[in-house]
């Protein structure tokens, strides 16, 4: 025969680890919550904190307060504490987990936080697969306002902003996030649990556990929704707060796991290490194997040069590469330069122009508002700007006649079909680099050496390049051509 | 709480509990919960204003249930019996230490 | 070293790297998108954290994230984009969280238009969210302003645990300009207030919440003595023929460098005209004012915006002198020539025909 003696107790259940013993951040009460009597706050709260223990991860966790009645989480939990606002909880946990992969980031919300003004975080956090645990606690109702409606609220359940009970007809129905969040690929683990009845507490329990251990696993998104008693604005003592959870809330809001992904999903990867220092300038293409030749190529300074070109046409027409070819090779030239487009819509349809400077002495403004030279590629771009030309200016021209209204007195005008006497080199698309071969001629300014420097940098594919060199000398000779039978030479009408 | 080592295990209390009297907000929930319904709720009131619970001195199973529904982090604490099964006429270093498991949970 | 052709907004992102930026969070938007592309393409390459958000709401609650977890870290939007912003940049300013906003102005109210324009100073320089806070703003005017005062920003961003804008107009966020960077990449210190998920952090609590009236109080007067701080020591401005100006131009970003270019034309011209720019919006470079003023005849400032700079410029003048105002709008630009026939109508009206003589 045996019998049994009892030698001491022991604490099996007591308060967490990862709750201060005493709330120091508080200015009173410091050794109570702040919650309501019966409030499942407090509940959740000791599962979350028993996880943490369990889980050996007290150190590593960053819990994230929402706004609402969970706002001083960090008056409790021994953790890293952020607090974020209203709904963006999600936000913050992504960026904070990613700029720490090792930390375990919590994000704890209350259903208006992340079923209203939060919706688009939550969704969208869960879409990407953060790898995050989120704790969402539904009552149904604003209450730290002070009892508004929620999109959890019930169909017929007063609020203040439902005095008469919430209607479909004018409110919708109780949003269900669980189930709306299940339709996503990216979760792994979402599962609605209640705070009914003792064994809804001890299912609820495990499912806190398990959305960090997740976590710790690596294995992304997990989620869990805690129907919650709020008894003070349900005007309900808490033991009937209890059982509303589970004989009312519950029929709106049924339990269940609706995503378990956890045994098929591989562990992340540890990030990528990150570079080292010193190979960041390379990385950022800023090393010194990837800056221009040391102006290789300088201009002789013996005379001012501000050259002042503006370059229009339409959209696809090469107008902003002929500005970024001149601009580069200015600079490589030893210039000072500048390179200013036109942009937005009008990069992809309709007109497109931009301004190119270079310059002998600092580039004061970029606008080019009175070129010394005009690229036009079309005669809307050419009428645009016609204008603006300084006296003694250029207007190079893609077009088989000038317009006659168009002449002025004191600008040159050199009008030739490049597009079509591009489309002979092989491609009508380098009727761009005609153009400039034809600009360049005008004021011999830039070394071959620089162009061809520039469009080395700019222009990858060697097809390509072939082509426009091609293009750049058929313009040079164009110019020259023009120049021998003075078809240019219509620098004034004698009528005007 | 506990005399001598020699005691009949049917008589003991394998669990006991903690509550302290400044936590409590006396919401009833572990009162409710409690499957031997040996938590009470204590006339006076504490010195916030609320009538607290309190552990009726016997017949606790240890179980934790009451731990697990009560909000508060620190409120309850739950002690469990460590036992020494003792053989024959009951030689205290015969014995084989353990916990008695909660049933409940 | 070397220079190279460069996008305003591409230096934002290299310089910002360089700087120890390790996080963008953004959400694209002309004329700053290039910003968004250029991180996405050489933040993961540099070992940081690239996140296309899901609204600029949602961005810049990421960036209080990456801010609270101690790194660096960074987004980039224009007008509509940074009124979203606005709740978490009161909410970083509150909880004392570093970051660099980069505004990339267009043209407003509402959609307005992509245009360039300066519609957005009262927004980023007043503080366009709730509450007692001020952000530091920076208005770079060239590409290489753009790399320099980026990688200034993120400093001062450390230096007072403050948002800090690099508040630019289209035109500088999207021409292309020469551009040297610093060779060495800056490893950014790791802040001991950050929350990093680790033993030595564990402690650390990021909060804009003071539930006490005393509590709040206290803290937002340690907002402004940081804040006076700033102004004592941050201030900056450029001045450029100024020092014998009777005609004083102002403006800053692009504006800037039309004001250079006119006031080249005008001095060749016999005005004596010079230029102050606002390099720090706030702190605003008030002590410039007041020395030019001593002199000056006339401030005349060039905003394309209705009249916000201008309200500064008034306060920083504080009746000193007068002041005179020309603004263009909705993408349009104040043309050099346009300037120049404004600026001879004042030094008629200010210095006078028979004094313009003996300038």
């Amino acid at each position: 025969m045996s019998s049994e003696a009892v030698q001491e107790y022991t604490v099996a259940q007591g308060r967490a680890k990862s709750f201060y013993t005493r709330y120091e951040r508080k200015d009173e009460l410091q050794h109570q919550t702040h919650y309501c009597p019966g409030c499942g706050h407090g509940t959740v709260h000791k599962m979350l904190a028993h996880a943490i223990d369990e889980l050996g991860v007290q150190d590593r966790t960053i819990l994230i307060a929402p706004v609402g009645c969970a706002v001083f989480t960090y008056y409790y939990f021994d953790v890293g504490n952020v607090q974020a606002a209203h709904g963006r909880a999600p936000a913050v946990a992504t960026a904070m987990k990613r700029s720490r992969p090792e930390s375990i980031v919590i994000s704890y919300q209350g259903d208006g936080d992340l079923s209203a003004i939060g919706a688009a975080e939550i969704l969208h956090a869960a879409n990407r697969g953060e790898n995050i645990s989120v704790i969402f606690v539904n009552n149904a109702i604003y209450s730290m306002t002070g009892g508004q409606a929620a999109p959890t609220t019930l169909i017929g359940q007063k609020s203040t902003t439902t005095p008469e009970g919430r209607s479909a007809m004018t409110e919708g129905y109780p949003l269900h996030v669980s189930e709306l969040l299940a339709t996503l690929e990216a979760p792994v683990y979402m599962e609605r649990v209640g705070l009914g009845d003792n064994k809804q507490i001890a299912q609820a329990t495990r499912a806190v556990r398990r959305a960090v251990e997740n976590q710790t696993r690596g294995l992304g998104f997990s989620m869990v929704e805690v129907l919650s008693p709020c008894p003070t604005i349900w005007k309900m003592n808490p033991i009937d707060a209890q059982r509303w959870v589970r004989d009312v809330m519950e029929k709106t809001f049924p339990l269940g796991v609706f995503r378990d992904r956890t045994k098929e999903t591989a562990p992340r990867h540890a990030l990528r290490p990150a570079p080292a220092l010193d190979a960041i300038p390379r990385l950022l293409g800023l090393a010194e194997e990837d800056l221009p030749a040391d102006h290789a190529h300088t201009v002789a300074r013996h005379r001012e040069i501000d050259l002042q070109v503006r370059i229009a046409g339409f959209g696809g027409q090469g107008v902003l590469l002929l500005g970024e070819v001149l601009a580069e090779a200015g600079l490589d030239a030893g210039l000072e330069v500048s390179w200013l487009p036109s942009y937005g819509p009008e990069m992809r349809s309709g007109t497109s122009n931009c301004h190119v400077r270079l310059s002998s002495q600092p580039v004061d403004s970029p606008l080019v508002t009175v070129p010394s030279v005009l690229v036009a590629m079309n005669e809307p771009s050419l009428r645009k700007f016609d204008l603006t030309v300084r006296s003694g200016g250029w207007v190079i021209y893609n077009g088989d006649t000038f317009p006659a209204d168009c002449m002025r007195d004191g600008v040159h005008v050199l009008a030739l079909p490049f597009t079509r006497l591009a489309a002979e080199l092989g491609d009508p698309r380098a009727a761009n680099m005609v153009m400039l071969g034809a600009l360049l001629e005008i004021d011999g300014v830039l070394p071959r050496a620089s162009i061809e420097a520039a469009l080395g940098r700019l222009v990858k594919n060697p097809r390509w390049i072939e082509l426009d060199e091609r293009a750049l000398a058929r313009g040079r000779e164009l110019f020259k051509e023009s120049l021998r039978q003075g078809s240019w030479a219509k620098e004034s009408r004698a009528e005007a | 709480m506990v005399e001598g080592n020699k005691i009949e295990a049917k008589k003991l209390d394998r669990g006991w509990l903690r509550i302290d009297g400044e936590e409590c907000k006396g919401c009833g929930l572990c009162i409710e919960a409690c499957p031997p319904k040996v938590i009470a709720m204590r006339e006076e009131l504490n010195p916030y204003g609320y009538r607290t619970a309190i552990y009726a001195g016997a017949g606790c199973t240890g179980c934790g249930v009451c731990f697990m529904v009560c909000p508060e982090p620190g409120a309850i604490t739950v002690f469990r019996a460590v036992v020494r099964r003792v053989e024959g006429s009951g030689h205290a270093n015969a014995g084989v230490e353990e916990a008695i498991s909660c049933a409940s949970n | 070293m070397r220079k190279q052709l460069m996008k305003g907004n591409e230096a934002i992102i290299k310089s910002a790297i360089l700087a120890g930026c390790r996080g963008f969070y953004g959400y694209p938007i002309t004329p700053a998108s290039e910003i968004t592309e250029a991180a996405a393409l050489y933040m993961p390459k540099a070992g940081g954290v690239f996140v296309q958000a899901e609204s600029e709401v949602a961005a810049i609650n990421m960036l209080y994230g990456a801010a609270a977890a101690g790194v660096r870290a960074m987004t980039a939007s224009s007008g509509p984009g940074i009124s979203l912003m606005q709740e978490g940049i009161s909410h970083m300013a509150g909880a004392e969280l570093p970051c660099v906003i980069a505004d990339i102005t267009r043209g407003g109210p509402g959609l307005g238009n992509i245009g360039s324009e300066q519609g957005d100073y009262h927004q980023v320089v007043k503080g366009g969210g709730h509450g007692n806070y001020r952000t530091i703003v920076l208005a770079p005017y060239s590409v290489q302003e753009m790399a320099d005062l980026t990688a200034l920003a993120f400093e001062l961003a450390d230096r007072y645990r403050n948002p800090v804008f690099v508040l630019a107009d289209g035109f500088v966020g999207q021409m292309m300009e020469p551009v040297e960077f610093p060779q060495k990449a800056i490893q950014a210190p790791m802040p001991p207030w950050a929350v990093a998920g680790t033993a030595a952090t564990r402690g650390n609590l990021i909060t804009s919440l003071h539930m006490g009236c005393d509590d709040l109080e206290a803290h937002v007067l340690a907002l402004e003595a940081k804040y006076k701080l700033a102004e004592q020591r941050e201030a900056r401005a450029e001045e450029w023929c100024a020092e014998d100006a009777e005609i004083v131009l102002v403006g800053y970003g692009i504006v800037g460098r039309i004001l250079k270019a006119v006031t080249a034309e005008a001095r060749a011209g016999g005005l004596p005209v010079g230029v102050l720019r606002p390099i720090t919006l706030y702190p605003f470079p008030i002590v410039h004012f007041q020395r030019l003023a001593s002199r000056a005849r006339v401030f005349v400032v060039v905003e394309m915006s209705s009249g916000q700079l201008l309200d500064d410029v008034r306060l920083a003048l504080n009746g000193a002198c007068p002041v005179e105002f020309l603004s263009r709008v909705g993408g349009n630009v104040p043309s050099h020539d346009e300037v120049l026939r404004f600026v001879r109508v004042q030094a008629l009206r200010f210095i006078g025909e028979e004094q313009m003589a003996h300038v």
